[in-house]
């Protein structure tokens, strides 16, 4: 005891604050190795001690990776200064996250201190598999993370490092390499930094553009967009020109509307129209209008609103023939063509995956004809026998368009189909389902109404989404009389959208059966 | 051999004298294994030593200059055997593989080995695969060491530290002719850093010399009564040399004040972590001048106890810093105690967690507490009082996702669990068992397939109690790296002898693709140093399986599901069994992206795939992505008021497996994917029958769109 007392009196050694500690936290796949080694030799070629270290192993497929490097200043006849081999929470110079859940994953880990962190962070979002599987939205928060990020963050850098890189057909880890020497984190010259990408010798042009662009985002400058979509836009409205005056006359009715509504209204309607003419688009307004009789502002007119979207949807249903259509316009073939950078040299051709079930075919044929066919399981499973089969269909092929084309052609006969009549007959039930809690309960209408976001997808998914309307329906008409009845709809609805086999939804409604 | 090239780093294998070495430490050791005269290396791939294998793979010539063989041996248990060669030889080996599964598989041969002893320089070089981004069990190597009585090295992370470590231990294995670990954490093996070469040495006998003139010595044989003997003289000879030796040349280190009423002892790996947690309380300096006396023990096993106890004279209080449990050090440290008499007070877990990575603030902690409580006065004010106020960061743990790692873009394992998913869907959820490679990751979501994992080549095997069959088949996989290394014998030998009931799919991606690459025996890259393209199906045939399916393209998700679904359901009672072989992706990317560039530049004609979704035919239900998962499958949100969830959208890292259309295919999901074959180079003739027909389709859409009403376009 006596001896530590001695010893204390000794100062710290003022030359360990020369140490700079930079972490960097990346996505398996995105070139922390390339940006770690690139640190690393700046440092080495400017006279600095320098350690880095990896985990590499099986995070670098995909997963959260870290590299940390630590360098100081080499003093002349002094021996190597020992470093330590791992980032320490609150004891992090510099972090450079190369994804925005990444910055947020450092945070968390108190790697990104008030004290002295310099936070550079890309704004972009690789989704994590748990974000993308969800049914409904399960893509995290990134303004949550930018938030805490302001506050933890001695200097916060973030811009979009993934932008920046692609514009300049580079990759992330030379913007971010940019965005280090644009923060002036640490005391090179940029000059410095270009030798470090120079002596790599791999990628080198390139790998300079965007650490130029990684500079210019660093210091508050555009970041440079990626190719920006050539996509030809017609900027008015074409076709026929009694079909032009009758969509006029449509738009005064939506302009007419009260602002809310129209709002929603209006891209509404051109769904519908583009579903299919304009006359079901004054039937999708008719529909409107009777929902609007009966709202007041009182409430914004938020279930009108919700219900000019829901009944869109609704209407624009997904069959065989929007996809056909859909898949035959021109705008389609140009879209591919620049999405996939190819130039006028070069040939395209596209494979359309289809699988017509019997369900969709049938559903396809004249309404009670249909039904008929539908009922019986024998002549069922011959259709099925005929049609269920994956069919690749060249769409750039002259048989395969056509084909397609002439399925997007039946336009005209869908009115009369079964699956027509099956969609009205449903959106019919939903809405009298809805508008039967008006005048007393209008949030439990406007919740109901809501719930049309469960139904989606084709053939088993659809069938899947239904069902599950259906139950949260039902769990709904449980809850109908209480004044809280609207959150547990909306409960009910998220819950069905939390994952694929509704187990969220069963959890939800048990909880509601014990109560209503 | 994988994709990559390792020329560069061979060329560092060839300095010498006056030169300095920069790179990572695992490379630093092979270049110290050749500056040690060693005459035969070998080993078996596996994170944090693979770099070591795939150099000398790729070093070949250099090796075969110096006289060394290499060796790529078909599993760990195969790589300790081969030290079988310093038994009765003067020859140095050194081995290398993943710490502790890899001594678990080698543990046969590693014990056998201890026994016998050895006459030339053993080692093996132990990759500890401990702590943060580890992929395997967390276990300690030490208990090895202990039981069949090796000597484990610990070296300072530091590159001089780590080489001087290789020729310590190849003089202390032969002064005490007891076979050495060198053990080398995780990031030790990838810090960077320097240090001075010397000239690479030939060994002083070639393991080809050594076939002219065999030896050969009953008493190294581990038969009794010569393996009582062997036991007495561990004791009583080779464990005093090794202390001996280890004195003398004062591997083990002392840092700080000779006189101090306290002292830390801790492990060399922990080194520049305690060093940190000290400078981080102003006790030590930028070089590691420390202020609290610490002996490193870059020597972990055997503990020196009177060298031991000589660094507690005087102190009142020692600390040990070891980190993994249980506390091997600690405990034997405090019988050497107990045994003098000392009233030195002995702290550990006690103040430091039992279990997991000793981390910068774990280090940072354990050490405070120490000093808080026997040297108070040293430390700093700010740590004894803190007034800073701390500020309040927003919790973000339940914002931030998981991202563990997963299967990457193209990876041709990914349709066989997809099929592997729809079939449960049919013919409800089965028994599956995994194993160890990249095909593991089935068992995270969205596949969440399997439930257990056994080990290395284990996973028919881990099912065999289910063999006897039921309602629902048992399920296994294996991979053809585990295939080789001990599926055939101890899964699908067993299966056989057993006449097991059961299925077991065996994953055959071309490689060892977890580890890097690495070729194995069914490899269908030729190897101009080892043999490759031996079917995995024609070694089935051989130790008697008759219900074989080889599908030849995994990407084929219907045809895939209809194999599994036939294995699962067909009459026939004994093992079935599916090789599903595709080329890991990530490799073939590798091979082929150069290639193609270079056809594209040169004129020749090349079709470049790439998925694409329809967003407007794509519902946001994601139904896509929970068979897929492919990183190159994303969502994207739309600016559109009606829609609520994003939809799918594939980026440009698409590599064009299919995986996508078969899927959607497969599962009947929806017509939104679609395949764009982007031609380079197209033929006069084809160019003029695209355009052709090009031309019709263009009359046929302005034909439409003149009589129909657009009005979507103003909504942009």
């Amino acid at each position: 005891m006596n001896l530590a007392t001695e010893l204390h009196q000794r100062q710290p050694d003022a030359r360990l604050d020369q140490i700079i500690k930079l972490a960097v936290m990346a996505v398996g796949g995105q070139g922390g190795g390339v940006l770690t080694g690139w640190i690393e030799s700046l440092a080495r070629a400017q006279g600095y001690a320098v350690q880095a270290t990896s985990v590499a192993g099986v995070a670098q497929r995909t997963g959260a990776t870290i590299y940390y490097i630590e360098m100081a200043p080499r003093h002349p006849g002094a021996a190597d200064p020992v470093f330590s081999l791992a980032p320490a929470s609150g004891d992090v110079d510099i972090l450079i996250a190369a994804e925005m859940m990444e910055a947020g994953r450092a945070i968390i880990r108190g790697f990104v201190t008030p004290d002295r962190t310099t936070l550079i962070a890309s704004t972009h979002r690789a989704l994590a598999v748990s974000e993308k599987m969800t049914p409904g939205d399960g893509i995290a928060d990134a303004d949550e993370v930018r938030a805490a990020a302001e506050i933890a963050a001695h200097r916060l850098i973030m811009a979009d490092m993934e932008a920046a890189a692609a514009g300049a057909g580079s990759v992330i880890s030379a913007s971010l390499f940019g965005a280090l020497a644009g923060s002036g984190a640490l005391p090179f010259d940029r000059s410095a930094f270009e030798d470090a990408i120079r002596a790599s010798g791999k990628g080198v042009e390139a790998s300079l553009r965007a650490f130029a662009a990684g500079i210019d985002a660093a210091q508050g400058g555009d970041v440079v967009a990626p190719a920006v979509e050539s996509v030809t836009v017609p900027a008015e409205i074409t076709g026929p020109a009694k079909a032009r005056h009758a969509w006029a006359a449509l738009l005064a009715r939506v302009e007419a509307m009260p602002a809310p509504v129209a709002e929603m209204a209006l891209p509404g309607l051109r769904k519908v129209v583009d579903f299919q003419d304009v006359a079901y688009g004054a039937a999708y307004l008719d529909r409107l209008d009777i929902i609007l009789a009966q709202d007041t502002d009182e409430h914004a007119f938020e279930l009108t609103r919700e219900a000019a979207k829901y009944i869109a949807n609704a209407m624009a249903y997904d069959d065989i023939i929007r996809v056909a259509d859909l898949k035959t316009r021109a705008r389609r073939s140009g879209r591919i063509r620049d999405e996939m950078g190819a130039g006028a040299a070069h040939l395209i051709q596209v494979t359309e995956f289809l699988h017509p079930r019997a369900e969709e075919i049938v559903s396809l044929l004249p309404a009670r004809l249909g039904a008929r066919i539908e009922g019986s399981p024998t002549w069922m499973a011959r259709i099925d026998r005929l049609f269920n089969k994956g069919r690749r269909l060249r769409s750039d092929s002259l048989r395969g368009f056509t084909m397609l084309y002439l399925v997007g052609g039946l336009r005209g006969w869908r009115l009369r189909t079964l699956r027509h009549r099956q969609e009205m007959a449903h959106l019919q039930r939903w809405l009298d389902t809805a508008m039967a809690h008006l005048p007393d309960h209008y949030g439990m209408a406007v919740e109901i109404i809501r719930c049309r976001r469960l139904i989606k997808g084709y053939s088993d998914t659809h069938a899947r989404g239904c069902a599950k309307f259906d139950r949260v329906l039902t769990g709904a008409a449980l809850v109908a009389h209480r004044a809280d009845g609207p959150d547990w709809v909306a409960r009910l609805r998220e819950a069905g959208l939390q994952d694929e086999d509704g187990k969220a939804l069963d959890g939800a409604l048990q909880t509601v059966r014990s109560f209503a | 051999m994988a994709e990559r090239s390792f020329k560069a780093e061979v060329a560092h294998l060839r300095k010498g004298s006056g030169d300095t070495f920069t790179g990572e430490g695992i490379l630093a050791i092979t270049k110290a294994l050749l500056e040690n005269g060693v005459g035969y290396v070998g080993g078996y791939q596996g994170a944090p030593i693979s770099h070591l294998m795939d150099v000398l793979a790729d070093a070949e010539e250099l090796l075969t200059e110096l006289d060394v063989r290499y060796e790529a041996n078909a599993s760990e248990a195969a790589a300790a055997a081969m030290l079988a060669a310093s038994v009765h030889y003067p020859i140095r080996g050194a081995v290398t593989f993943k710490g502790s599964v890899g001594v678990n598989v080698a543990s046969d041969a590693l014990a056998n080995l201890a026994s016998s002893g050895v006459t030339g320089g053993a080692l093996v070089i132990v990759g500890e695969d401990y702590g943060e981004g580890s992929s395997i069990m967390q276990e300690r190597t030490h208990a090895f060491a202990m039981k069949s009585q090796f000597w484990l090295l610990d070296p300072r992370p530091n590159l001089p530290a780590i080489v001087k470590a290789v020729g310590d231990g190849f003089e202390l294995s032969e002064a005490s002719n007891t076979p050495v670990m060198l053990m080398v954490r995780i990031r030790s093996c990838h810090v960077t850093g320097t240090f001075d070469c010397r000239d690479n040495l030939r060994p002083a006998l070639s393991v080809r010399d050594a076939l002219s003139n065999p030896q050969k010595d009953f008493s190294r044989v581990v038969l009794p009564p010569m393996s009582y003997i062997h036991e007495q003289d561990k004791v009583t000879k080779r464990w005093p040399a090794a202390e001996k030796f280890i004195t003398e040349h004062g591997l083990n280190e002392r840092f700080g004040p000779e006189q101090s009423g306290i002292g830390i002892v801790c492990q060399g790996g922990m080194y520049n972590g305690v060093i940190r947690a000290l400078q981080r309380l102003g006790l030590a300096d930028l070089y590691g001048q420390t202020q609290v006396p610490i002996y490193c023990l870059n020597v972990t096993y055997p503990l020196l106890r009177d060298e031991f106890l000589g660094f507690t004279q005087g102190k009142d209080s020692v600390l040990v810093i070891e980190e993994g449990q249980p506390e091997f050090i600690e405990q034997q440290l405090g019988a050497m105690l107990y045994r003098a008499g000392s009233s030195v007070q002995l702290h550990g877990k006690d103040m430091l967690p039992m279990a997991g990575e000793y981390t910068g603030q774990v280090m940072l902690d354990g050490v405070t507490a120490f000093l808080r409580r026997h040297a108070p006065d040293m430390l700093p004010g700010a740590v004894l009082a803190p007034n800073a106020p701390v500020p309040e960061i927003p919790d973000l743990s339940t914002t931030v996702p998981v991202r563990p790692p997963g299967f990457c873009t193209g990876c041709p394992e990914r349709p066989i669990f997809a099929a592997i998913k729809l079939v449960q869907q049919e013919l409800g959820q089965h028994q599956i068992s995994g194993d160890i490679g990249c095909h593991l990751f089935a068992a995270l979501p969205p596949f969440e397939i399997g439930g257990q994992t056994m080990g290395y080549g284990l996973g028919p095997a881990s099912n065999a109690a289910f063999d006897g069959g039921g309602e629902r088949r048992a399920i296994s996989i294996l991979g053809d790296g585990g295939f080789w290394h001990n599926g055939l014998s101890s899964s699908i030998g067993n299966m056989v002898f057993n006449r097991s009931d059961s299925v077991a799919i065996i994953v055959d991606n071309y490689y060892s693709a977890a580890t890097g690459g690495q070729d194995v025996m069914s490899s269908r890259a030729e190897n101009p140093t080892k043999a490759t393209n031996n079917p995995i199906a024609k070694a089935l045939k051989g130790v008697g399986v008759e219900w074989i399916r080889q599908i030849d393209r995994t990407y084929d998700v219907p045809k895939m599901r209809a194999v599994i679904h036939e294995a699962l359901t067909t009459d026939y009672a004994g093992p079935k069994v599916i090789v599903a072989s595709s080329e890991c992706m990530l490799n073939r990317q590798r091979r082929e992206k150069p290639q193609r560039k270079q056809a594209i530049a040169e004129g020749r004609r090349i079709e470049a795939p790439r998925f694409g979704v329809d967003e407007d035919i794509c519902t946001g239900d994601h139904a896509c992505i929970r068979l897929s998962g492919c990183p190159s499958l994303s969502l994207k949100r739309l600016d559109d008021p009606l829609r609520d969830d994003p939809v799918a959208s594939i980026d440009q890292t698409c590599v064009g497996c299919g995986n996508c259309g078969e899927v959607a295919d497969a599962a009947i999901l929806c017509p939104s994917f679609y395949r764009a074959d982007v031609v380079h180079n197209p033929g006069r003739i084809e160019r003029w029958w695209a355009e052709r027909q090009a031309r019709v389709i263009d009359w046929l859409q302005s034909r439409r769109a003149a009589r129909r009403l657009d009005v979507t376009g103003a909504a942009r």
